[in-house]
């Protein structure tokens, strides 16, 4: 089989200077200035660490990005995925000409057309026809292409009404509606989006998600997609590479990928050393443990332990509560100790149990949140201190598999023919 | 088989390098419609809101003139010939002002443009010509005035004679442009990294009319003041203003060495920034 690779990223690197440009700055330039006409190699090059945005460190520059190698074959939709700060937009900014990348380089067959945050050069005292032009003509369309292609971007807008009204008269809605649809029309080999999907109300993400689906399979568009949903990221990609500290740590499917960026996600660090809680602290939850964790299925008997510990005396704990969520960030369930008044005189720390009799959750990977509370108020909140998997079981006993698309919650259930033929 | 590999041809490459003098005419013309919507958003958005309108372009220049006459012939007693000292400034002010609207236009492309370079490619060039060429609307919108005023006083009976080197004088209008354009393009470039030049300036240009013959004949300086007179000689823009004075009104004299010198230092200054313009608009986003 040969690959028809559209864009080749080789040996990426960034390398940034962090603090505020002064007169330290200037000395640094004259140095770097000084070597380069005695033609020798940049100084400021060899130093530099890992980008940790929690930990500080000894140099003044950091590498953003380290070494990034990948190839993207032509009508591949792949999902850039990882946490704040992994590089992901600066891989982009490379990718679309905005900066130039510190070392390596990037070889491409065809146009590349970013769409990093939506209404770039919109200007506000210019109505929204005006802008349709303007800003097409800022991400490279030709004035004939736009003129060719107003009455669908108008169309799929949805804003006809205030077309020929100034810009700032809109709502932040209505703006990104108008500009995703300058985008959406554009016709690069290769288009680049970040993060456009976090705004608009559901109605227009799904018409989004929809016209970028169109872009990638109807009309074979090479598509680079940035995003922290990973609902939208794993409806729209073929294929995800993971970053992690500027580096790729994973290039895969895009299942694959889901799932190893949300393994990494937190569980580096062991719960009683997380530092992001809320609450105020007086009981703290130091461990949460699901039993039996590898063979969690839909309908089977899933245990969470909570161990606790009081920090200050007189602590007074009246609730335990846990939810899990689903890895689109929705809430599922929420379990709390007072919705069934079970637990009474609850002591200074130990363990306490939870028990979901029935699993109602389909297959998938969850994630849980917990909590506790005195009468005081909340003590400790912490987020995603466990991740587990549900897996298929054949939960009615007819060798029915449940498909995830179908609902998040199986639950039991009775069909019957009602007898009509009495009165 | 991976046949991209036998097969080389790239349609370009991101690379760290900077090629100088990489003025991409094939790009810029793609874009070339860019360049004219960001003309059109120059100047029908500069006086949105306003009462007055494009009445603005003209308050300017024609107060600024009255101002100069007052204080420079009235006061200070400025001869300037046989030509009506408000035509005079008015002459030198219009052309002046063209040069100091490229010149802090251009200047602040990428500080003024920082979120939008910092989001979409697109050949940086277009906004300092963009701002040239708005800018050239509005000195003819001003030239206009110019003109009015021209017949006003030609038919008040003032002795005014055309002179035949007015032709050239959309030449001398594009070098000036050519030499705002290169200075923005470099002053905008050290702006990016060192916030310096842009207290620089605001009070440099006031310095530089003065100093460009905008308000007093060439002549006249070098003999009130032989020992500054150098200071004027060595700034191209005071043989522009001096022989777009000459065209116009036909008062003072042109130095066709100077002129030569000022075409020298035009193409000069217009490809050092030109440089320095492509080497920082590789990098510019993480030093803003």
């Amino acid at each position: 089989m040969s690959k028809d690779i559209i864009l080749k990223a080789e040996n990426i690197s960034k390398q940034y200077r962090l603090g505020q440009v002064g007169t330290g700055t200037l000395s640094h330039d004259i140095n770097r200035w000084w070597h380069q006409i005695r033609g020798k190699e940049n100084p400021y090059l060899k130093i530099g660490e890992i980008n940790d945005r929690s930990t500080k460190g000894s140099s003044d520059y950091v590498w953003a990005l380290q070494d990034i190698n990948f190839e993207v074959e032509r009508g591949e939709v792949l999902g850039i995925i990882g946490k704040n700060g992994a590089g992901k937009s600066t891989l982009l900014k490379i990718l679309s000409k905005v900066t130039a990348p510190t070392t390596g380089s990037i070889k491409s067959r065809g146009r590349i057309a970013s769409l990093l945050e939506v209404g770039t050069g919109f200007n506000g005292e210019m109505t929204g026809r005006e802008n349709i032009f303007l800003n097409g003509a800022i991400l490279g369309m030709t004035k004939k292409e736009i003129t060719s292609k107003l009455a669908e971007i108008i169309e799929f807008s949805g804003c006809e009404r205030y077309i020929d009204t100034p810009v700032k008269r809109y709502s932040s809605g209505m703006t990104v509606r108008l500009a995703f649809a300058v985008a959406a029309f554009l016709e690069p080999e290769i288009l680049v989006i970040d993060e456009v999907l976090a705004v608009g109300d559901a109605e227009f993400q799904k018409k989004a998600i929809g016209k970028m689906q169109d872009i990638s399979k109807g009309e074979g568009r090479t598509v680079l997609f940035v995003s922290h949903n990973m609902a939208a990221v794993k409806s729209l990609c073929t294929r995800g590479i993971v970053m992690e500290h500027g580096k790729v740590v994973f290039d895969g499917g895009i299942d694959q990928s889901i799932q190893r960026y949300l393994s990494t996600k937190n569980n580096n660090i062991g719960l009683i050393d997380r530092k992001d809680r809320l609450g105020t602290g007086n009981v703290k939850i130091i461990d949460v443990k699901i039993q039996d964790y590898e063979k969690i299925m839909t309908g089977s008997n899933m245990i969470i332990e909570l161990f606790y510990k009081t920090v200050v005396e007189n602590s007074r704990i009246n609730e335990f509560g846990l939810s899990i969520w689903d890895y689109k960030e929705n809430r599922i369930i929420s379990l709390s100790s007072t919705f069934k008044d079970q637990l009474n005189d609850i002591s200074e720390s130990g363990v306490i149990l939870c028990e979901i009799p029935n699993m109602p959750l389909v297959k998938g990977t969850y994630k849980l949140n917990c909590f506790v509370s005195s009468i005081f108020g909340l003590e400790d909140y912490i987020e995603n201190v466990q991740e587990f998997d549900v897996e298929d079981s054949d939960i009615f006993g007819t060798g029915k598999t449940i498909d995830p698309e179908w609902g998040m919650i199986i639950v039991e259930h009775n069909w019957s023919k009602k007898d009509v033929t009495k009165n | 088989m991976n046949n991209s590999e036998n097969n080389p041809s790239w349609l370009f490459e991101i690379t760290p390098k900077n090629n100088f003098f990489s003025l991409n005419f094939k790009e810029i013309w793609q874009y070339r419609d860019l360049l004219f919507l960001f003309v059109k958003r120059d100047v029908i958005t500069v006086y949105k809101q306003t009462v007055l309108g494009p009445l603005w372009y003209l308050i300017q220049p024609l107060f600024t003139s009255v101002t100069f006459t007052i204080i420079f012939n009235n006061v200070a007693g400025i001869k300037t010939g046989g030509i009506p000292p408000f035509l005079f400034n008015l002459a030198g002010i219009t052309v002046w002002n063209y040069f100091t609207a490229c010149l802090t236009g251009t200047s602040d492309t990428f500080k003024a443009n920082a979120s939008i370079f910092g989001k979409v490619y697109f050949p940086r060039i277009i906004t300092p010509l963009s701002i040239v060429i708005s800018n050239l609307i509005k000195f003819g919108i001003q030239f206009l005035i110019f003109i009015a005023f021209y017949i006003y006083y030609y038919i008040a009976g003032y002795d005014l004679v055309l002179n035949g080197y007015l032709v050239f004088f959309p030449v001398l209008i594009a070098i000036m442009g050519i030499l705002g354009l290169g200075l923005g393009m470099l002053i905008s470039s050290m702006v990016t990294k060192y916030r310096d030049f842009s207290h620089l300036i605001g009070f440099g240009i006031q310095l530089l009319m003065y100093l460009s013959a905008v308000m007093y004949p060439m002549q006249l300086l070098k003999q009130k003041l032989p020992k500054l007179g150098w200071l004027v000689e060595y700034n191209p823009l005071a043989y522009i203003i001096e022989t777009s004075r000459y065209m116009l009104l036909n008062v003072g004299n042109v130095s066709v060495m100077g002129l030569i010198y000022t075409f020298i230092v035009t193409v000069i200054l217009f490809f050092i920034g030109l440089l320095i313009f492509n080497k920082t608009e590789k990098s510019f986003i993480d030093t803003v």
